[in-house]
């Protein structure tokens, strides 16, 4: 705010949405065309939802021109932020807004998905709720459609209602070409190269999940949108995989009851890249 | 030198309080003098010796004077004392600087090397509790596992191959850690074992960590102390299933499937409702008449009733089937005991 109190007195930024959208913190938010603002259709029902409705605006727009103390003043800077998110959220799935934000999404502007096999896909700024001071906001990643917490905390503060919950869906819907191709690819936890019986359950639960969805799919003939084919439908070969879990089990029973013996032979083995024999135990 | 602070700290612990490397354990030196846990490793790295040498501080090997190593010890364990007072050392060995950063970044490898074995070791993996249970591993970044703690992996024991990731137990997936520091460690120094093995051996973490959700999956999820699989049903990816997975929405109503844009990949945060459907063995054999004990065997094997069998295996599973319908009980039991 302090910022603001010079800034806005020089000649170079005389506009709050300049300084706004430029301060640290608030990287994930695009600029709203004055056009937009001024609109009040744009801005129905906003005025039972921010206090000082009017000086908000009149700030928001540049044309604040109030005299008050620097209480007050910091009251109306604080609902003028507020009242910025809330028409940013319907800024951004106009036309208009969608293109500036995809122009940020392009440039990863709201970052990159954490999950290793997304191969660090940009990501989208997106609310769990639609009412203000609910949620802060998440990031979604179209490549594996989940959603995720932001890096820093001073992204973590901000309301997720500033970006709602459709935006993100729109903007694929808008542009469907964006969609990046879905990958099957996933990991799998191993102990000295073999599946955890447990979580190998579940992928096999989960692959079939998938295929089920595919197959639905392909009946209606829409496209699936998973890069790999179709060829991976038709499941054989799991039999492999099955037998290799009861491996692990043996191994791990082996680890804990002989010793050390088992474990460095195993992991001699492990280490060298292949795929672990019986053999190396016993 | 990793050491320069000048203050008498191994080069272990020196090591592992560099930034970045705030996941490693700190090894012990039982554990790397037992040449045994160090099989195979010469071939990976040069300079074995001299690296091993400055991992354990010890002086390179000095023919005469045997009584003086313990005093050599307190003062070697800062490069600068090396530099400073070690010209009798250099004179046996003909080190140069270049030789010390070679040896150095050896090392380092080595120590990674013997890390990811450690970690997998008794005291290793005791250690690396200690050091989750402090938060020092970070928590997962999906929204839906609520700040689980993750557990740091290697997605290749191969080193130079791919740097340090995170796994998360409660999601079963792997994500990139979110401070960059950490995308100079080579993940081989944790290894694909490390996180799939932790939770085996403390099966007792409760992973959600939030106590009202549990609860209210315990309703669904066979009963509190439930095993499925080999693990605590609660356990069985927490942070997955039904309420759990994002749907994308559009003012309100939900993408359709068959949309373009419609959801694709749901499946991947799924989970049955009732987790004991994932007991296949289990299943298998209800499904089959209960005197199918051959059966229930088989398809433990290979998935098919048809496999062939394995005499010199069977039996022991027979007996851990026949007691919970879980061949991990037994290793969960004996590491309850550990804890």
């Amino acid at each position: 705010m302090d910022d603001y109190g010079t800034e806005s007195d020089s000649d170079y930024t005389s506009y709050w949405r300049d300084w706004f959208i430029s301060s640290r913190g608030n990287e994930y938010f695009c600029e709203i065309d004055e056009e937009y603002l001024t609109d009040r259709f744009n801005l129905t029902g906003l005025n039972t939802e921010v206090q000082y409705y009017q000086y908000a605006l009149d700030l928001v727009t540049d044309v604040f021109d109030l005299d008050c103390d620097d209480e007050m003043r910091e009251t109306i800077e604080k609902s003028a932020r507020h009242l910025y998110g809330l028409v940013h959220a319907r800024y951004i799935v106009t036309t208009r807004g969608l293109a500036k934000m995809l122009e940020k999404y392009k440039k990863a502007d709201f970052g990159k998905c954490p999950r290793v096999m997304c191969n660090s896909h940009p990501l989208l700024p997106m609310g769990l709720s639609d009412i203000p001071n609910l949620k802060p906001v998440k990031l979604h990643c179209a490549r594996c459609e989940d959603t995720y917490n932001p890096k820093s905390s001073r992204h973590a503060s901000i309301d997720g209602a500033y970006f709602g919950t459709s935006f993100h869906n729109i903007l694929f819907q808008v542009y469907p070409a964006l969609i990046p191709a879905k990958s099957a690819e996933r990991y799998v936890p191993r102990v000295y190269g073999f599946k955890v019986h447990a979580a190998a359950a579940l992928v096999r639960w989960q692959n079939g999940v998938r295929d089920d969805m595919r197959r639905r799919l392909r009946k209606m003939e829409v496209e699936s949108g998973f890069k790999d084919g179709d060829d991976d439908l038709d499941e054989d070969d799991d039999d492999p995989e099955d037998e290799e879990e009861l491996l692990q089990q043996l191994a791990v029973a082996e680890y804990r009851g002989g010793g050390a013996a088992a474990v460095a032979a195993i992991t001699a083995a492990a280490t060298t890249g292949g795929e672990v024999q019986m053999g190396s135990v016993a | 030198m990793s050491t320069s602070s000048g203050t008498p700290e191994s080069w272990i612990s020196s090591f592992c309080s560099l930034l970045g490397h705030e996941y490693f354990a700190e090894v012990s030196e039982e554990f790397i003098e037992d040449d045994f846990n160090l099989t195979g490793l010469q071939n990976q790295v040069a300079m074995y010796k001299e690296a091993l040498e400055m991992i354990l501080d010890v002086e390179p090997e000095d023919d005469e004077d045997d009584e003086e190593e313990e005093e050599e010890d307190e003062e070697d364990v800062s490069g600068d004392a090396r530099d400073g007072m070690g010209g009798r050392e250099r004179r046996h060995h003909s080190r140069v600087a270049s030789d010390l950063s070679v040896i150095e970044s050896s090392a380092e490898m080595l120590y990674g090397l013997i890390h990811q074995r450690f970690i997998c070791s008794r005291a290793g993996i005791q250690q690396m509790s200690e050091k989750y249970e402090l938060g020092h591993f970070g928590v997962c970044p999906r929204t839906n596992c609520n700040q689980t703690r993750t557990l740091p992996v290697g997605l290749s024991d191969i080193p130079g191959e791919d740097t340090v990731k995170l796994f998360c137990p409660s999601c079963l997936d792997v994500y990139v850690p979110p401070n960059s520091r950490f995308q100079t460690v080579d993940g081989a120094f944790f290894g694909r074992t490390f996180g799939a093995l932790f939770l085996l051996t403390f099966p007792d973490y409760d992973l959600s960590r939030s106590g009202a959700e549990t609860a209210a999956n315990l309703g669904r999820s066979a009963d509190e102390h439930g095993m499925v699989n080999g693990m605590y049903a609660r356990n069985i990816a927490p942070g997955l299933g039904r309420g759990k997975i994002y749907e994308p929405k559009i003012y309100g109503f939900r993408v359709s499937e068959v949309a373009r844009s419609g959801p694709r990949m749901q499946w991947l945060r799924e989970k049955p409702d009732d987790v004991s459907l994932l007991d296949e063995a289990r299943n298998f054999a209800e499904e089959h008449g209960a005197d199918s004990d051959d059966d229930d065997e088989s398809m433990m094997n290979s998935g098919r009733p048809t496999a062939r069998r394995r005499p010199a295996v069977n039996p022991a599973l027979r007996q851990r089937q026949g007691q919970n319908g879980s061949p991990m009980r037994v290793d969960a039991n004996g590491a309850e005991s550990e804890l």
